[in-house]
Parts: structure tokens; C-alpha cells; sequence
């Protein structure tokens, strides 16, 4: 097994990382402002391959461009979603926050299925079967320029949360929810507008899969699965542990299918996710928002 | 005067016995009197089989016509298990519910597994079109025959033919790596390869074994795994959505091996490999069974597929059609001769098959003890020009196989 070898499975493991930190960085946000935990995450980010993928069949838009028209269409879902179905669950006993979105979850594969049907769609793109080569080292183009684009939007929603009025005042919510309402800010508006901006971010981290993988409705359990081991294991409501845990879950599960055996690949990162929560409860990175 | 009797005499109770037991056993003989034969159709229409699952339900649909003109009678019931087995258990169960005499399916080993339970439950007969896992004539079934390759008969043939493959191309090929689908079909192959490549004579060290799971989203690492050992050979067990996948990271990754063999699997002939690879699906080649292009009933069924599918561009599909229609006259033609539905009758008629003119290469179609067909040969069929090509045996190739393949770079 040659250094070279190594190095690319986990530039890809890298790669690929990023962009399911992305997806996790969405439940992360939703989880550390409204506390309410998105159930329905995957089916989410499945939508917005399908959305991708449309948008590339129909007008030849690529999914590295459609992800700003999705992520804003999920950003006007996500704030809707939550003034006029998750507020009034905020609050409420956890299972029944659970069934609401397990509920949801469910309405979104099955109408997924209703409407394209289980079998997978790809997307042949021009840059599909290209990579560069650095050295002894092959990275997927595709790969490349998804990790970018999940960069771009995870830097753009740090400056946002770090740098503007309104994600200050989000943050705020998230640190003292009593001293955000003493202050006037206005809770449920800026509740809707996270959900709005963690569904932006799924809607982005969707649209970003499509170059790595085919659309399938039975995919959006195993996003859901993933996202929640990637924030668990980066430490669920911090937004650097969702991409981290991202990193992390996508080399550990690269490098497992190098040096063990490919199919056994998932064993590794729920063997990393049992182990957080046993020595690390709160993540590598638990500090909230 | 005469004493009229009020009870019944023996006679008479004799009599009413027998004619409640005729209008009892009624339903059965008007079973029998059935003028088609009700088939349940099972395939993995939709879900990761569903490349496969589609070309055998064009065979399917052209069938009836082709089984006609011969003198069978049958009536289809197209049913999707959505690549799932528990989908195929319980809608072979509704199928039968709804009044399927006979099930044919269902191309995927662990959904026909599922549905065996099923027919062996219900006494129904269940003809496997394609399933190589060894299990399913090797648990005693006594209500399921296949007429189809066993892992340990396509591998047994496959590197047979890999052997000759390499000694007519002359390729000097000294190490190989065995990359395969980590399901009930592909573990089965796996099994197989570990038995019978150590005696198959081979030329060529196998370097490793590597499972992968066949929804991956990728299979990027596994290229890389393969790529640093670099093997001479890559012999593979695949599906159509995983090969595509597999050949999208080797050229990613521009690992080019002197051949793709497959020692017997599909996903390497299917057209959505074909129209997802373009060019870059040709030469790998796959030791399978293939339609007898000398055989009357192959020409009968390509007269009958040419015009319900206009946009196909070959005559037919010869082996997901080739096998689902062959799984269908071995239904027929047990129902003609049994001339009932009942479904022990229409076994016993099953296991007695000796069909000498069908569809694929090969003997007479027949059943051992097990319900085996145990006389199905395989061809090495290279992909040329995005066409399937017989290139061995030589009496019934149609090109020279072209080994070492060429490199990616240049397939426009």
C-alpha cells in the first residue's frame, strides 16, 4: 500500500466529507437555535437532489449553480415550515416533536416515490469521468467542485451568524432565549428564519451531491443517519463540529474500505459515533452556537 | 297400505355422498378446465435491480404471443418487488391470493428465496427465470425448479472460458483481483470463486477478493484498493448501477487493467451501461449463457420483440428475455401437459420437462432430482461498438476476442 494511495482515498474521504458536513451543518444550526430536532433532514436533502436534478435534465443548469436557486426556494420552505407547522411545537415534550417530523419524513419519501419512483437517477455531466492528477494523486473534479461549493456556503453562513445583525440576534436566541425576548427581539421570526437558513444549507448540500451520487428517494434515511452520527460525533448545535464531524466521518469511513474491507465501511463511523458518546458526550467540537 | 319411509336408506345416503362430494370437488375440476394458465410475473422492476428487472419484463410482455403461436396457453400477472425481498414474498402471496396458478421470477436470488417460502407454503410451482445463489435447489424445495446456472456452474464456466479466453489472445496476464457485489448473489459467486478457482488451472494469481455494497453511492475507494495492487485482471460480479459506477472510477482514476472479465454476472450488457458509458462500456467481456441465434424459437421470439420495442437496438435481449421467456414455456408447456392447475399435478409435469427446442445454448431444457437444470452452458460475449459480441465458443462467435482492452483515453 503505497503513501500515495493513502493520501488520495482521503483527499477523497476529504472531498466528500465536506459536503455531508454541510448537510449536517443544517441540523446543527436548526438544533442549537430552535432545539427542535429535524427528523426529516435526509428526505430534505433528497428533495434537493431531485430538484438538481431536474433543473440539469430540463434546462442543462448544473447542480454546482442550481445550488443558489434551491438553496433559496428551501430557505422560503424551511421558514414557512416552521411559523406555520414547528412553532407551535416548540415547547411541546420531545416525542412530540419526533412524530411531527417523523411524520413529515415519511410524506416526503413516499411522495418522492409517488412521483419518480425508487429507481435512481443520474446525472451525466460533462465533468463526470474527468480528474486531476497531482503527482501519484487522482481527485474527482466532481468532488473538487462540490467540496467548493460546500465551503463557499459554510463560510457564507459563518459570516453571516459572526457578522450581521440578524445572525447575531440568532445567536443571542441560541445563548439566552429569556434575555433575547427581554430585549425585544422577535423569537418566532427569528426561528423561522434558522429553519429557513438550515434548510438552505440541506437544499445546497443536496444539490452538491448530485455530481457524486444518483438521486434515489432511498437515500434519505441513510442522509438522515448520516447527518445526525456527523453532528453527534462534531457535537450537536456547533456549527466548525458539523463540518469537522463531516471530515471526520468521510475519512474514517474511506480509509476503513481501504485497509478492511469496503462493505463494512458504516461499521467504523457508528464504532466512532458509540465511542463519542461514551468518552465525549458532548462531541469533539460540543460548545452550542 | 303401504308405509312410506322418512329416513334415507343406505343407498341413498351412498348416492347424496357422492353427488355432495362432485359439487364439492366442482371448483377443481373447473380449475382444471382453465384455458391459460395463470402466471405471477415477479421482477425487480423498480430499485437497483430495476435494469434487469425491466429487460426481463419485456420478455415477459411479448411471451404470450410467442407462447401461443406454439400451442400454450397462459395469462400474465405482471407484479414489482421493487428490488426488495420482503416486497417479493408478500406480493407472491397476493398474487397467488388473487389467483396465480404458477410464479415465475424473480432474476434476484434473495427475492426468489423469499418467494420459494411462499410457493412451497401455498403448493404452487415457482420457475426461476435468473438466481444463481446455490440455496435455493439445494434446500429441498419440492415446488421450485430452475432453469438457470447455479454461482458454481457460471463461475465453473466462466473461468474455464477465461482460461481459453487467454490462451486464444495469447494475453500473458499474471495476477487478478476478484471485485464483487456484496449480496446474496454476489457473496454466492464469492463462494464459489474461493472453491473452484484454486483447481480451475488458471494462469494468473488472485490477488484479493473485494466485497463492496451494491447501493454505494460510489465506488471510488474500492478503485483505489484495486488500483494499488494493481492487478493484470479485474474480474468482477456486477449489477448495472454498480458497474457504471465501478467504470466511472476507474476512469476517474485512469486504472487500466489489460481486461474487465466477469466470470459469469449481468449489469455489463444492459443497455442503461450502455447509455450511461457510451463508448467507455466496450470490451470488457462476461462468461454468461446467450441466446442460440441458430434456434428456431430464438428467431420466433426475436420476430415478436422487434416490433414492441422499436427504439431496442438489438434483435432481443439474450439473457434477461432469453431466460424469463424460457421460465415461461417451461410453465406452459407443464400446464399442457398436466392439464390442470392443481398445483401438485402441475409440479410433478414441471419436473418431468425435456424441452429440446428453446431459446438459449444448450440441451434439451430438464430437471435432476433437485429441480436443477444442470446443462446450461456460458459464451464470452465482449461489448463491441456498445453491442454485445460472442466472441467463444468459436462455433457460435461472431468476432475474435480483442484482449488486452484499449485504454480510456481516445473513446470518443
Amino acid at each position: 500500500m503505497t503513501l500515495a494511495i493513502v493520501g488520495n482515498v482521503i483527499i477523497e474521504g476529504v472531498l466528500t466529507g465536506l459536503v455531508y458536513g454541510l448537510m449536517a451543518l443544517g441540523l446543527s444550526v436548526i438544533f442549537g437555535v430552535v432545539r427542535v430536532v429535524n427528523f426529516a433532514h435526509g428526505e430534505f436533502a433528497v428533495v434537493a437532489m431531485y430538484a438538481a436534478y431536474l433543473l440539469f435534465v430540463t434546462l442543462g443548469l448544473d447542480p454546482i449553480l442550481s445550488l443558489l436557486p434551491i438553496a433559496a426556494a428551501f430557505f422560503l420552505i424551511g421558514y414557512a415550515l416552521q411559523t406555520v407547522l414547528i412553532n407551535r411545537f416548540v415547547g411541546r415534550s420531545e416525542h412530540e416533536q419526533f412524530i411531527l417530523l417523523v411524520g413529515l419524513a415519511i410524506v416526503i419519501v413516499n411522495g418522492l416515490l409517488m412521483i419518480f419512483g425508487p429507481d435512481a437517477r443520474p446525472a451525466n455531466l460533462p465533468y463526470s469521468f474527468d480528474s486531476y492528477a497531482i503527482g501519484p494523486l487522482f481527485v474527482d473534479k466532481a468532488r473538487v467542485y462540490a467540496a467548493a461549493g460546500a465551503l463557499v456556503v459554510a463560510s457564507g453562513l459563518f459570516g453571516f451568524f459572526r457578522y450581521s445583525a440578524t445572525g447575531t440576534a440568532i445567536r443571542a436566541c441560541a445563548d439566552n432565549l429569556t434575555g433575547a425576548a427581554v430585549v425585544g427581539l422577535n423569537i418566532k421570526r427569528l426561528y423561522a428564519f434558522t429553519f429557513g437558513l438550515g434548510l438552505a444549507c440541506v437544499g445546497a448540500a443536496g444539490a452538491l451531491m448530485v455530481p457524486i451520487a444518483d438521486a434515489s428517494p432511498l437515500l434519505s434515511q441513510a442522509f438522515t443517519l448520516l447527518a445526525f452520527t456527523i453532528v453527534i460525533v462534531g457535537g450537536l448545535g456547533s456549527m466548525a463540529g458539523a463540518l469537522i464531524g463531516g471530515v471526520v466521518i468521510g475519512v474514517s469511513e474511506a480509509l476503513a474500505s481501504l485497509f478492511w474491507a469496503p462493505s463494512m465501511k458504516s461499521m467504523v463511523s457508528f464504532a466512532l459515533l458509540v465511542a463519542v458518546l461514551v468518552f465525549r458526550p458532548q462531541g469533539l467540537m460540543g460548545r452550542r452556537l | 297400505m303401504t308405509r312410506h319411509r322418512v329416513l334415507p336408506d343406505r343407498r341413498e345416503v351412498l348416492a347424496g355422498a357422492a353427488a355432495t362430494a362432485a359439487a364439492l370437488a366442482a371448483p377443481a375440476v373447473v380449475r382444471a378446465q382453465s384455458a391459460a394458465l395463470k402466471i405471477a410475473v415477479v421482477l425487480p422492476r423498480s430499485g437497483y435491480l430495476a435494469p434487469a428487472g425491466q429487460s426481463c419484463y419485456r420478455g415477459a410482455l411479448i411471451a404470450p404471443k410467442v407462447l401461443s403461436d406454439y400451442g400454450y396457453k397462459v395469462d400474465l400477472v405482471h407484479v414489482d418487488c421493487e428490488s426488495n425481498a420482503d416486497i417479493a414474498r408478500t406480493q407472491t402471496e397476493r398474487a397467488i391470493d388473487d389467483g396465480a396458478q404458477a410464479v415465475v421470477g424473480a432474476f434476484d436470488s434473495a427475492s426468489t428465496l423469499a418467494m420459494a417460502q411462499v410457493c412451497e407454503q401455498r403448493q404452487v410451482p415457482l420457475i426461476v427465470n435468473i438466481g444463481a445463489a446455490p440455496q435455493l435447489t439445494e434446500q429441498g424445495y419440492k415446488f421450485l425448479v430452475r432453469n438457470f446456472p447455479t454461482g458454481g456452474m457460471l463461475v465453473t464456466n466462466g473461468l474455464a472460458l477465461i482460461k481459453t479466453l487467454l490462451e486464444v489472445t495469447k494475453l500473458d496476464a499474471k495476477t487478478a483481483i476478484f471485485l464483487h457485489a456484496n449480496d446474496t448473489f454476489g457473496t454466492a459467486q464469492r463462494t464459489a470463486m474461493d472453491h473452484i478457482f484454486p483447481t480451475a488451472g488458471l494462469p494468473f494469481t488472485l490477488l484479493d477478493s473485494i466485497a463492496y455494497d451494491p447501493k454505494a453511492q460510489d465506488l471510488s475507494v474500492e478503485v483505489t484498493k484495486v488500483r494499488a495492487l494493481n492487478p493484470d485482471l479485474l474480474l468482477v460480479v456486477t449489477r448495472a448501477a454498480d458497474a457504471i459506477k465501478l467504470v466511472r472510477d476507474m476512469v476517474r482514476q485512469r486504472f487500466e487493467p489489460k481486461g474487465i472479465i466477469s466470470p459469469g454476472s449481468p449489469g455489463l450488457y444492459d443497455e442503461e451501461f450502455y447509455q450511461a458509458l457510451g463508448p467507455l462500456s466496450d470490451y470488457p467481456i462476461y462468461n454468461i449463457p446467450w441466446a442460440n441465434p441458430k434456434s428456431q424459437m430464438t428467431h420466433a421470439l426475436e420476430a415478436a420483440y422487434a416490433p414492441a420495442n422499436p427504439t431496442f437496438r438489438f434483435p432481443v435481449e439474450c439473457f434477461n428475455v432469453g431466460f424469463t421467456f424460457e421460465a415461461l414455456l417451461v410453465a406452459a408447456a407443464a400446464f399442457k401437459t398436466a392439464g390442470t392447475t392443481n398445483g401438485a399435478e402441475l409440479m410433478k409435469a414441471v419436473h418431468a420437462t425435456n424441452i429440446a427446442d428453446h431459446v438459449m445454448i444448450g440441451p434439451a431444457i430438464q430437471f435432476n432430482e433437485k429441480g436443477q437444470n444442470a446443462g446450461i452452458p456460458s459464451a464470452a460475449v465482449q461489448n463491441r461498438n456498445r453491442t454485445p459480441t460472442v466472441t467463444l465458443p468459436a462455433d457460435v462467435a461472431t468476432a475474435a476476442p480483442v484482449l488486452p482492452m484499449p485504454g480510456w483515453q481516445g473513446r470518443t
